[in-house]
């Protein structure tokens, strides 16, 4: 099991080095840099602006710079966000959290409904509980989140029940811990339903199935030969048995609970990574996207690895080497 | 692997004729309804996008700032004929309300309009729809903040939603089954770098790596360079996954008698991965494709609605809901969301297909 784990977390760094390799790369290819904006303006002497380049080390080649950054980020230090005049690492670390935050109370929300909806929409199979289930998928599978936070933004607005995008009052220097939890808690909801709602579809279906599938198995007929009642047939036989397939997708479903995340945070103004992404693009802060997708793929491998260890941790059939 | 296996005894029907596993596969399909309905409504959405012009009542980029935000005109009747309501303007800004008389305009099927061209080179100027008043709009689903037909967008912008989907599915998966399938079947290096190189690709969150792709080229470009270049981010991206699918199907079809027989007889290896481990990978490869075509389609919406996919005057569907950006807008102009219904319904028709071209193909299950 540690032998596993250690292997996976080194396996992490090629990884990482090479995901951040791959944007450098990006980035350096991209037309014109933070300073190219100022070239328009007739005050600053082109001297200035090699000065400021020079500066920021932005004369340099990219293989150069990206010796330096990968070095500083070997000791934690993910470089420096020229546009706001702080290390990258401060931004991001703040950012993630609200990335990470965001992502799990979606999390929680969409798996919290969908394993029930699933079971309900499996015992009763054909039924009408069944068939308004996958009625509901279809339509969850099929709605752009755009769109759902569009309403939901709609919503609040109409109904001034929720706050309009944003992570936080503008008087939140005013307010004192409790005051500030509740707050952000407030600011969060929203965005948490729209994300989640987007998840919820895949899990539903895929217990829906799993249960189904566990339901055909000859240990639940020897259950239901033996006279064990219907209710601990399905609860204690075939349940625990279906749950384990979902920890995978629940790896799988990362990776679109991310992108999901990066969506809903730049349409409902939510301060995460996907939007500091968004506008370090657009202000050509380099160093600060590098930083921010190193971290977002991070976020992703790391999340993987944390599925695996569920998975072997509740399924004793599976070894971890 | 394929749809070739029967079904198997106890399951299907034994009929007298045996039949072939693509009529096998046809007629399961044909009994799913709910494919065939998500068949009917692409059928028609294609239909539509293909006679965008005809079916437009305006051009796309036909500005009428005097009627910004005109809500959806009503129709009725009068005098026997199908007719249009007209709208007067009551408040500023853009508050319209039909005219107290009750007076509308007639409309008119197959009526002259404002030229266009079909498929890229017939000139025409007959519309489907046509209204003769000079002073009657006819807005079927309200104007944007232009006084921009929001109907005829919508049917322009459907060329661009609708054809990224295939383009994009036809490109990242020849090149996901090329690379796969080859890779597979070859194993050693080349299989461990082509395997690493998907491994990195799919370990950044999609979003994140389409958004650094799309800043290597500059802002703004002409519409065509912008959509080929977002068919080519958005493939980039997508073929590691099938790659490593059809790779792994691969690896066991090459021990198959078949392949080892191609091999006896000398054929080539490019031989062998094109003519005999990729035609049995065609039944995922038909259900992956169908099921991943609104990842396309999504995918341009997002960058549209970003403001890094296509650009005005264009129409696309993401970009058409990035004017709902503003909540004030959406609240007073709920129609300027329209896009975001044909979206849905685009994706849904999609997804009603493909599982039922999975169940379909799938011949474990009765």
């Amino acid at each position: 099991m540690w032998n596993f784990i250690a292997k996976r977390v080194l396996y992490l760094i090629p990884l990482l080095v090479g995901v951040s390799l791959l944007t450098f790369l990006l980035m350096s290819l991209t037309p014109g840099d933070y300073f190219t904006e100022l070239e328009q303006n007739p005050q600053i002497s082109p001297e200035t602006l090699a000065d400021l380049r020079a500066k920021a080390h932005l004369d340099k080649a990219w293989y150069v710079r990206y010796g330096y950054w990968l070095a500083h980020a070997a000791q934690l230090d993910f470089g420096y966000s020229i546009a706001n005049k702080r290390p990258a690492s401060d931004l991001i670390f703040e950012r993630l959290w609200n990335t990470f935050l965001l992502s799990f109370a979606a999390t929680i929300l969409a798996w919290g409904i969908a394993i029930p909806l699933g079971i309900a929409a499996a015992v009763r199979r054909d039924g009408f509980a069944d068939r308004a289930c996958s009625l509901l998928a279809f339509a969850g599978l099929s709605v752009p989140e755009v769109l759902l936070a569009l309403f939901a933004l709609m919503f609040a607005a109409s109904t001034h029940w929720f706050p309009i995008g944003g992570s936080q009052s503008s008087d939140y220097y005013l307010m004192n811990g409790r005051q500030l939890f509740f707050d952000k808690l407030h600011h969060l909801i929203l965005p948490t339903l729209v994300l989640g709602a987007s998840e919820l579809a895949g899990i539903m279906r895929q217990m829906r199935s799993n249960l189904l599938d566990t339901l055909r198995a000859e240990f639940v007929t020897t259950a239901r030969a033996k006279g064990v009642s219907e209710g601990l047939v399905i609860y204690r036989h075939a349940l625990r048995n279906a749950i384990n397939p979902l920890l995978t997708l629940f790896g799988y479903s990362l990776a679109s609970l991310l992108s999901g995340a990066f969506i809903v945070e730049n349409v409902m103004a939510w301060p995460g990574l996907g939007r500091l992404t968004m506008e370090s693009l657009s202000k050509k802060d380099h160093e600060l996207v590098v930083a921010s997708v190193v971290m977002a793929t991070a976020l992703l491998v790391v999340g993987n690895l944390i599925a695996d260890l569920l998975l072997a941790w509740s399924d004793p059939r599976i070894r971890l080497k | 692997m394929s749809a070739a296996t029967p079904s198997p005894p106890g399951h299907g029907n034994v009929d007298a004729v045996p039949r072939s596993p693509g009529q096998i596969f046809r007629e399961r399909l044909r009994r799913k309804k709910i494919a065939m309905v998500g068949a009917a409504i692409l059928a028609i959405l294609y239909t539509l996008s293909l006679f965008a012009g005809f079916f437009a009542p305006y051009p796309y980029d036909r500005i009428d700032k005097e009627r910004s935000f005109h809500r959806p005109t009503g129709l009725c009747f009068q005098g026997g004929r199908l007719s249009v309501r007209l709208y007067k303007k009551v408040a500023e800004p853009a508050t319209y309300e039909a005219s107290a008389d009750g007076s509308a305009a007639a409309l008119r099927f197959f009526a002259k309009g404002e030229p266009y061209t079909l498929f890229g080179f017939l000139k025409c100027s007959t519309h489907f729809l046509g209204v003769d008043h000079p002073d009657a709009p006819l807005f079927l689903l309200g104007a944007d903040q232009f006084g921009r037909d929001i109907l005829s967008r919508l049917l322009y912008g459907s060329q661009i939603s609708l054809s990224i989907g295939l383009i994009g599915i036809t490109l990242s998966l020849s090149l996901g089954m090329l690379i796969g399938g080859y890779a597979g079947y070859v194993g050693g290096g080349v299989d461990f770098t082509v395997m690493r190189v998907c491994e990195l690709i799919m370990s950044i969150p999609g979003l994140y790596l389409i958004m650094a792709l799309r800043s290597v080229f500059p802002a703004s470009l002409s519409s065509t360079l912008v959509y080929i270049i977002i068919v080519a981010i958005l493939s980039f991206i997508r073929w590691a996954s099938s790659a490593r699918v059809v790779r792994g199907m691969a690896l066991s079809l090459r021990e198959r008698p078949f392949v080892l027989a191609a091999r006896a007889l000398g054929q080539t290896r490019v031989r062998i991965v094109l003519k005999h481990i990729l035609p049995s990978t065609f039944s995922y490869v038909i259900v992956a494709a169908t099921l991943s075509v609104p990842y396309y389609i999504l995918g341009e919406v997002v960058m549209s609605y970003l403001n890094v996919g296509i650009q005005e005057p264009e129409a696309s569907w993401g970009l058409m809901l990035n004017a709902a950006q503003n909540h004030q807008y959406v609240q007073d102009y709920p129609w300027l969301l329209a896009p975001g219904g044909a979206i849905f319904l685009t994706v849904l028709a999609f997804n009603f297909l493909g599982d039922g071209l999975r169940d379909a193909a799938d011949t474990k299950s009765a």
